[in-house]
């Protein structure tokens, strides 16, 4: 419908007072969109690696998710398998192809790992994250093979590894490293942004976990 | 034409909200829950005044360059794999989308929420084409069984009790146990969830809404805590998203800013639990996503409020703050509203996208108490653009009679103080005289809008122009 697209357009211009050749118009939009200016950065989101770390997993507790501290890549799978079964949980986890998940010592453990993105018959999930946020607690997912995204809706169990020298004080930070990584101007087909589990308070207005995506959000963190 | 509106009913409506029993009891959360929430959530950002107005300015800058935005964001879509459309009409969009599903061969679409598809009716436009249109926001889900239209932004079903829904689930989930207990919210939930995942996984198109579109990177961006929103987006053949366009924002940057004012504003989250930015579709290797992403993007009367006194409310990001904190929507509900949009942002917006002639009656429903302005993230001046509004309508003759003789009676006198002045000491002294016994009216002529449900106070002593005639004389003599 290119007619409507010119219609519309040309009603905002008219609107506008504009015709949309003004030179001036598109300086300040081409200077906008290169420069990306930062606006109002919360100052508790201004912080050194130390307080980053104690303030994500606050904020991460503080949207109803679990948060345990690692020592090394190596320890997540015992922390995983510790978690299943304090939980009453299956010891299952399907996880991506992601390499760093792939280098960990699974067969050290007695879960049952398997592979791929989820058909929605999975209880548990583990992916490893992009980033995180401290400001908000807030993990950052990126799709792909790696992490596939169904993984981070479909299983009712959702444990998430990110390593602390991924944390980012605030959302800012977090994608200016996500442009860097994809390019300028470029996203990944899909970043989910994930603060706690699940939840709705549409029934007169009282928070439940567990809506449609995971019922339990678990965050690993890898110090180092 | 959008969908059917009963604002012009809208007295009518309100007077039967009030009578409703079930509506006020489920009312009752909305004035005690979501002010307290949006207060401690602002309390712990020390920043959130100076955010507000960062996030007004982004959205001044986007009006003023909207045609050059909207190019961007085309552009950048388009090189990212997806296909944008623009809708001038309710009926382009909802032909676009009918099209999509249709050469899909669609039989069901899922649907996150969006106002949008409220706005342009697609559901029946769906089911018209022989589709099954679900919808998956557990409020949204709710109102759909029910053959209702949402009455809050945010909050679909905030007019319903526990008890209404377990009746709508027991009415439509026949093939569960009919001696299962539902008399816990969450066992409720738990229902939804159950019934509504085997829905996501047999969908062949899901439809979302958008909070923002980024002309930067060609994104769009939902904000939701359920999870749902997703499950409609990743798992079907084809995602497009029902936008507006004003939705655009220009960066990544920018878009950061309004997120801290959003969730606040809306339900006290520092942040909502699902934050998803989508550019374009399933790509090399992905092992899941859509096959397709579209775009629809509706104009429907929004590109002629720019460079009016109503502009401003392009800025708007429904967030659902303004009906929370007002005592009108507090004592009536969405419905009585009549269209899509509830509440003071729906007071100033549906006269913009359905005319004075049907939606006149809204800007009217409003005390000037001025909470809606104060607590609006975008700091709307919604209480002057419904002045506004009311002008408009008087001197478009479109408001009652009784109303316009009123005025003018008044006006006659107002305009000449030598006649104005004995006339009030005249009408004190009568009202006095008739209530001299109870210190009350309980009629007043023409007054019976008051009278009815409370009595009227007799005046005390002088007019107020009298006593203020004496204080500058007092003040003279001192």
């Amino acid at each position: 419908m290119s007619f409507a697209r010119d219609d519309v357009l040309r009603t905002i211009r008219r609107s506008l007072g504009v015709n949309g050749t003004e030179a001036s118009r598109r300086a300040e939009v081409d200077d906008r969109l290169s420069r990306a200016p930062d606006g109002i950065i919360p100052k508790r989101s201004q912080v050194d690696r130390a307080e980053r770390l104690a303030l994500f997993m606050a904020q991460a507790e503080t949207g109803l998710a679990t948060v345990v501290l690692v020592p090394d890549a190596a320890s997540v799978p015992t922390e995983a398998a510790r978690y299943l079964r304090d939980s009453n949980l299956p010891a299952t986890l399907r996880i991506g192809d992601d390499p760093r998940l792939a280098a960990m010592p699974w067969h050290a453990t007695t879960i049952e790992v398997s592979k791929g993105a989820s058909d929605g018959a999975d209880l548990n999930a583990l992916s490893h994250a992009f980033g995180g946020v401290a400001e908000t607690g807030t993990l950052a997912m990126v799709s792909g093979s790696d992490n596939p995204t169904t993984l981070n809706f479909l299983p009712d169990n959702h444990l998430v590894v990110v390593a602390s020298g991924d944390l980012s004080g605030n959302l800012e930070e977090l994608l200016q490293k996500l442009r860097a990584r994809y390019g300028k101007e470029k996203m990944p087909r899909t970043l989910n942004l994930i603060t706690g589990p699940s939840r709705s308070a549409d029934i007169e207005q009282t928070l439940i976990l567990g809506a449609h995506g995971p019922r339990k959000l678990h965050i690993i963190v890898v110090e180092g | 034409m959008t969908v059917h509106s009963t604002a012009k009913a809208f007295k009518r409506n309100a007077a039967r909200a009030m009578q409703d029993e079930k509506l006020q009891r489920a009312l009752m959360h909305v004035r005690t829950n979501f002010i307290a929430k949006r207060q401690s959530a602002v309390d712990r950002l020390p920043e959130f005044e100076a955010l507000r107005e960062s996030a007004r300015d982004i959205k001044n800058h986007t009006l003023a360059h909207l045609d050059l935005y909207l190019e961007r964001y085309e552009a950048k879509v388009t090189q990212a794999g997806g296909h944008v459309h623009f809708a001038r009409t309710a009926e382009e969009a909802r032909a676009t989308v009918v099209d999509i599903c249709r050469r899909l061969g669609a039989k069901t679409v899922t649907k996150g929420k969006s106002m949008i598809g409220e706005e342009i009716g697609i559901n029946e436009a769906l089911e018209k084409a022989g589709m099954k249109p679900v919808e998956t926001d557990l409020g949204e889900y709710i109102i759909q069984l029910r053959g209702e239209i949402p009455s809050h932004i945010i909050a679909p079903a905030v007019h319903l009790n526990r008890d209404q829904v377990e009746a709508d689930f027991r009415r439509a989930h026949v093939e569960l146990d009919p001696k299962r207990d539902l008399s816990e919210p969450t066992q409720l939930l738990a229902e939804a969830r159950q019934v509504l995942r085997e829905r996501f996984l047999a969908a062949d198109v899901g439809i979302t809404g958008a909070n923002f579109l980024i002309a930067e990177t060609g994104t769009s961006v939902i904000v939701t805590n359920e999870g749902n929103g997703d499950l409609t987006q990743t798992l079907p053949k084809a995602h497009i998203v029902l936008a507006s366009i004003e939705k655009v924002t220009p960066t990544l940057e920018d878009v950061c800013q309004i997120l801290r004012v959003l969730a606040r504003s809306a339900t006290g989250q520092d942040m909502s639990v699902y934050t998803t930015f989508s550019t374009g579709p399933r790509r090399p290797g992905d092992p899941d996503g859509p096959g397709e992403y579209h775009v629809v993007i509706l104009d429907n009367g929004r590109s002629a409020m720019l460079g009016t006194q109503f502009q401003d409310m392009l800025r708007c990001i429904r967030c659902g703050a303004c009906m929370n904190h007002c005592p009108v929507y507090h004592a009536i509900g969405g419905h009585a509203y009549g269209w899509v949009y509830p509440g003071p942002m729906g007071a100033v917006l549906t006269p913009s996208l359905i005319g004075l002639g049907e939606g006149g009656n809204l800007p009217n429903a409003s005390t000037f108490c001025g909470r809606c302005e104060a607590v609006c993230p975008m700091k709307i001046p919604l209480p002057g653009m419904m002045r506004h509004w009311r002008e408009r309508e008087f001197e478009r003759h479109l408001s009652p009679a009784t109303q316009r003789y009123g005025l003018a009676f008044w006006a006659f006198f107002a305009k000449r103080p030598w006649l104005y002045r004995p006339a009030t000491r005249v009408a004190m002294w009568g009202l006095a005289l008739f209530g001299r016994s109870k210190g009350t009216l309980s009629s007043l002529p023409f007054g019976a809008g008051w009278t009815t449900h409370r009595d009227f106070p007799t005046p005390q002593g002088p007019t107020f122009q009298a006593r203020w005639h004496g204080r500058d004389k007092r003040r003279d003599l001192s």
